[in-house]
C-alpha cells in the first residue's frame, strides 16, 4: 500500500475523538441506541484507522495489550457482572443498580451491572475485530504495511 | 444453590477459557489450566447428575426474566446425564492432549477453544430454548471449526473447509427454521413451544419447520445422507482433537432431535416415523460399508461414528419407553468406547508413525498392554456381552422386535456382524500381523509423555466394562430418563412455573 | 412493502444455494453468507413488520404505545447477525489459508481428504 499523507494524518487526529466517541456510544447505550458491541466496533475501527495510515505494527502498538487478553479480559467482566446477581440470591445475570445520582454535563447516572456486562461485551468486541485483523494482515494481504517504521 | 449447581458446569470451562485466553501462554500453564479446570466440570456436573436424579428438574432462568421470555438453563435426567458424561471425556481427552498437543498449537490458543467447546457441548445440553439451542451450537461449532484447522496443514485446512461450510449450511437451516416457528407460534421456548403447538397446530408450517430442524440437527448428527464431511474431516486433525469430536459433537445433534421429537414434536411424531426409520437404517448401512472399505484406523472409525449414530436414531424412531432408554443408553456407551478407540488409533499413530493398516503391525507382541486396552472398547462397540456395547445393542433390538420392526432389527443385527468384521480388521492388520517391511521407524514421534496419553485410555477402557458390569444400573437410570421425556408435564410445569405468580 | 421482504428473503436463499453449487471455494463462502443473511431476514420477519413502532417506552409512560414491533426477534436476529459477522471472518481467514495450502480456488484440487 503506498503512503498517504491524509489518511495517515487524519487517524492520528480522529483516533482520540473516535475512542472517546465509542465510550459515549457504550454509555448511551442503555437508555438510547447503542451499546457495547457497537461501541467496540467503533473503538476496534479507530485502530484500525491508524492501521491503515500509519500500518498495523503501529496500530498494535498502540493497542498494548495482545487482542486475545482483551477477549479474555471482556469475557471474565461480562461474567463477574453476571455473578454480582448470584450474591443476593436471585438467578445468574439479574440485574442490580446503584442508586443514581447527578453529574455535570452527563445528566443522571445510572450505574448497575448491565453496564459492567456492557463494558465486557465491548472490550471483547474490540479483541476480536482487532485479532480478526491483524491476523489477515499477518497473511499479507496488507504486504508492505508490517515493515513501515511504526 | 440449585441455580450454581446447574450454571457450574457451564461457567467452569467459561472461566477456563477466559483464564487461558487472558493469562500467560506459557505451556505448563496452559496444560494445568486444562487440566485442573476440565476435572472441576466433571466434579460439578457429576453432583447435578445426582442432584437431578434425586429432586427432579432444575431450572435457572438467567437474568431472572420469566420463560417464555428470558433464558432458561433446564437440567432433567438426560441433560444431566449427557453433561456427567462428556464432562468426563473432556477429562480424559485433556489428560490424553497432554502427551500429543505440540507446544505450537498451545501458542495457538488449542487449550482455550478446547475448553470452550465445552462449555458449548454443556450448554446445548442445558438450554431450555430453541433459539439459544442455536447460539450454543455455534459457539460449540466456531470452537471446533477452529479446532479442525489450527495445524494449518494442507489435509487440516481441506477437511476444516469442508466441515465448516455443511455446517453452516445446517446452521442457516435451522436458524430459518426457528423463525417460521416464531413467527406460527410465537414462542421459541421448548416448553412454551410444546404447550403451544399442542393448542393451535397449523400444520403445514409445522411440518416444514420440524422437518427443516430434523434436516439440519440430522446434518449435525451426520446420519445418512448427510454424513459426507465427517469422514471427510474426522481423520485430519490430531487425535486428541477427532476423539473429542467423535465423543461429543454428533452426539449432540441426536441429543437435539430426541429433544425436539419427544418435547416439541411430539404431535408431529407419527408422519415422522417412517422416515426417521429409514434414515436410521440406511446410516447404520452404509457408515458400516464404509469402514469396510477402508484401511486407515482413523477412517474406519469415523464411518463408524456414522453407522453407530443409526443406532440411536433407530432407538428414537421406535419411539417406546425401552426404546428411548437404549438410544440414551446407546448414546453413553458409545461417547465412551468411540472417544476410546480414537485415543488409541492416537497411541498407535505415536508408537509406529501412521495408523495406515498396512503399514503397522506387530503391536500385540510389541505392545501387549495396548492390545488388552484395545480389545475393550472395539469389542463393545460390536456388542460382544458382557461389554456396554451388548445391552445398548440388545436394549435397541429388543424395543424394535417389541414393535414388530423386523426389518430394521434385522439390519441392526447385520451391522452389529460387520462391525465386528471392522474391528476384527483393525485387531488382526495392527495387533496380530508382523511388522510389514517398509513400515515407518518405530516411535519416531520419541515417547516422551506416552504415559499421558495411556492413563486416559485405561480409565476409559475400565468405564465401558463397568458400563457393561454396572449396565442394569446404567438402563435403570436410562428408563428413567426416557420416562422423563415421555412425559413432557414435569418439563413444562417447572420451566413454565413462573408463569403462574404474575 | 411487506411483500418486498419474503421475496428477497427467497432471492437470498437461491443466490446463495446458487453460489454453493459453483467450483470456486470463494463462491462457496459467499453463497454461506447469502443464505445466513436470509435466513436473518427471515428471524427478522416473523415477528411481524411494523414501520415506525419502535417497542420503546416513552419518557413520560410505563408501557409502549399499543401498536410497536415485537421486540424478542430483533433481539434474536441481532445475536444472529454477531454471530455470522464471527463466522464470516473466521470463515474468510480459512478459505484464504486453504487457498494458500492448496494453490487452487476450484473444488476439485479439495480431495485429498475424501473418501
Amino acid at each position: 500500500m503506498k503512503d498517504s499523507f491524509i489518511l495517515s494524518r487524519a487517524g492520528r487526529l480522529l483516533f482520540p475523538l473516535l475512542l472517546l466517541l465509542s465510550l459515549l456510544v457504550l454509555y448511551r447505550g442503555h437508555n438510547l441506541p447503542g451499546g457495547g458491541f457497537i461501541g467496540g466496533l467503533l473503538a476496534a475501527a479507530s485502530f484500525l484507522l491508524v492501521g491503515l495510515g500509519d500500518g498495523m505494527a503501529e496500530a498494535r502498538r498502540r493497542v498494548r495489550i495482545p487482542p486475545a487478553v482483551l477477549m479474555g479480559v471482556g469475557l471474565g467482566v461480562a461474567v463477574i457482572s453476571g455473578l454480582f446477581g448470584m450474591l443476593g440470591g436471585a438467578p445468574f445475570l439479574t440485574g442490580l443498580w446503584l442508586p443514581s445520582f447527578s453529574l455535570p454535563l452527563l445528566g443522571t447516572i445510572h450505574l448497575g451491572t448491565p453496564l459492567l456486562f456492557d463494558v465486557g461485551v465491548y472490550l471483547t468486541v474490540i479483541g476480536f475485530v482487532l485479532h480478526t485483523v491483524f491476523s489477515l494482515a499477518d497473511f499479507g494481504w496488507a504486504e508492505q504495511d508490517e515493515e513501515e517504521p511504526g | 444453590m440449585s441455580g450454581l449447581l446447574l450454571l457450574l458446569p457451564l461457567l467452569l470451562p467459561l472461566a477456563g477459557t477466559i483464564v487461558l485466553l487472558a493469562g500467560s501462554l506459557s505451556v505448563g500453564f496452559q496444560r494445568v489450566g486444562a487440566v485442573v479446570c476440565s476435572g472441576l466440570t466433571l466434579v460439578a456436573s457429576l453432583v447435578l447428575l445426582v442432584a437431578v436424579d434425586r429432586a427432579g428438574i432444575l431450572v435457572v432462568q438467567l437474568g431472572s426474566w420469566e420463560a417464555p421470555f428470558g433464558i432458561s438453563l433446564v437440567a432433567d435426567r438426560l441433560s444431566a446425564v449427557m453433561v456427567a458424561f462428556s464432562a468426563l471425556l473432556g477429562a480424559a481427552v485433556a489428560v490424553f492432549s497432554l502427551g500429543e498437543i505440540s507446544r505450537r498449537r498451545i501458542q495457538r490458543f488449542f487449550y482455550p477453544l478446547y475448553l470452550l467447546l465445552l462449555f458449548g457441548v454443556n450448554g446445548a445440553f442445558l438450554t431450555g430454548d430453541l433459539f439459544n439451542l442455536y447460539v450454543w451450537f455455534e459457539v460449540m461449532l466456531i470452537a471446533s471449526f477452529v479446532l479442525t484447522a489450527l495445524g494449518g496443514a494442507r489435509a487440516e485446512l481441506e477437511g476444516g473447509l469442508k466441515y465448516v461450510i455443511l455446517n453452516l449450511f445446517s446452521s442457516a437451516l435451522f436458524l430459518s427454521a426457528a423463525g417460521i416457528l416464531y413467527g406460527v407460534l410465537g414462542t421459541l421456548n421448548l416448553a412454551d413451544l410444546a404447550v403451544r403447538l399442542e393448542a393451535s397446530p397449523d400444520p403445514g408450517w409445522l411440518q416444514a419447520a420440524s422437518l427443516l430442524i430434523l434436516v439440519a440437527f440430522g446434518l449435525k448428527a451426520a446420519v445418512f445422507p448427510l454424513f459426507f464431511w465427517l469422514p471427510a474431516s474426522y481423520h485430519t486433525p490430531p487425535s486428541t482433537v477427532s476423539a473429542i469430536f467423535a465423543g461429543l459433537l454428533t452426539k449432540v445433534g441426536v441429543y437435539a432431535l430426541i429433544r425436539v421429537y419427544t418435547l416439541v414434536f411430539e404431535p408431529l411424531f407419527p408422519q415422522a416415523q417412517g422416515l426417521l426409520l429409514a434414515i436410521a437404517v440406511l446410516t447404520m448401512i452404509t457408515g458400516v460399508l464404509g469402514a469396510a472399505a477402508h484401511f486407515e484406523m482413523r477412517r474406519i472409525l469415523s464411518f463408524h461414528i456414522v453407522s453407530q449414530i443409526g443406532y440411536m436414531v433407530l432407538g428414537l424412531a421406535f419411539f417406546t419407553p425401552l426404546a428411548l432408554a437404549a438410544a440414551i443408553f446407546y448414546i453413553i456407551h458409545n461417547m465412551v468406547a468411540k472417544t476410546n478407540l480414537l485415543l488409541i488409533s492416537g497411541i498407535v499413530i505415536r508408537l509406529q508413525g501412521t495408523a495406515d493398516l498396512a503399514r503397522v503391525g506387530g503391536l500385540y507382541r510389541s505392545a501387549p498392554w495396548l492390545a488388552v486396552l484395545f480389545f475393550l472398547p472395539a469389542f463393545s462397540l460390536a456388542g460382544i456381552p458382557p461389554l456396554s456395547g451388548f445391552w445398548a445393542k440388545l436394549g435397541v433390538v429388543r424395543a424394535g422386535l417389541e414393535g414388530g420392526w423386523w426389518f430394521a432389527v434385522a439390519a441392526a443385527l447385520v451391522v452389529g456382524i460387520l462391525t465386528l468384521y471392522s474391528m476384527t480388521k483393525i485387531w488382526a492388520e495392527a495387533f496380530w500381523k508382523p511388522r510389514p517391511e517398509g513400515a515407518l521407524p518405530l516411535m519416531a514421534g520419541g515417547v516422551g509423555r506416552l504415559g499421558w496419553m495411556v492413563v486416559p485410555v485405561a480409565t476409559l477402557s475400565v468405564c465401558t466394562v463397568a458400563l457393561g458390569v454396572f449396565g442394569e444400573f446404567l438402563f435403570a437410570f436410562s428408563e428413567r430418563a426416557a420416562d422423563q421425556l415421555l412425559s413432557p408435564q414435569e418439563y413444562i410445569s417447572t420451566v413454565l412455573a413462573g408463569r403462574g405468580k404474575e | 412493502m411487506g411483500f418486498l421482504v419474503p421475496i428477497l428473503i427467497g432471492v437470498l436463499f437461491a443466490a446463495g444455494v446458487y453460489c454453493l453449487m459453483r467450483r470456486s471455494i470463494m463462491k462457496l463462502v459467499i453463497g454461506v453468507m447469502l443464505i445466513s443473511q436470509g435466513a436473518n431476514l427471515l428471524v427478522f420477519a416473523s415477528g411481524g413488520l411494523l414501520a415506525g413502532s419502535p417497542p420503546l417506552v416513552p419518557a413520560d409512560g410505563q408501557e409502549p404505545v399499543a401498536p410497536f414491533g415485537d421486540p424478542l426477534p430483533q433481539a434474536m436476529v441481532l445475536t444472529a447477525i454477531v454471530i455470522s459477522f464471527g463466522l464470516t471472518a473466521f470463515v474468510l481467514t480459512l478459505v484464504h489459508e486453504a487457498h494458500e495450502a492448496v494453490g487452487d480456488d476450484d473444488t476439485d484440487a479439495f480431495r485429498s481428504t475424501d473418501t
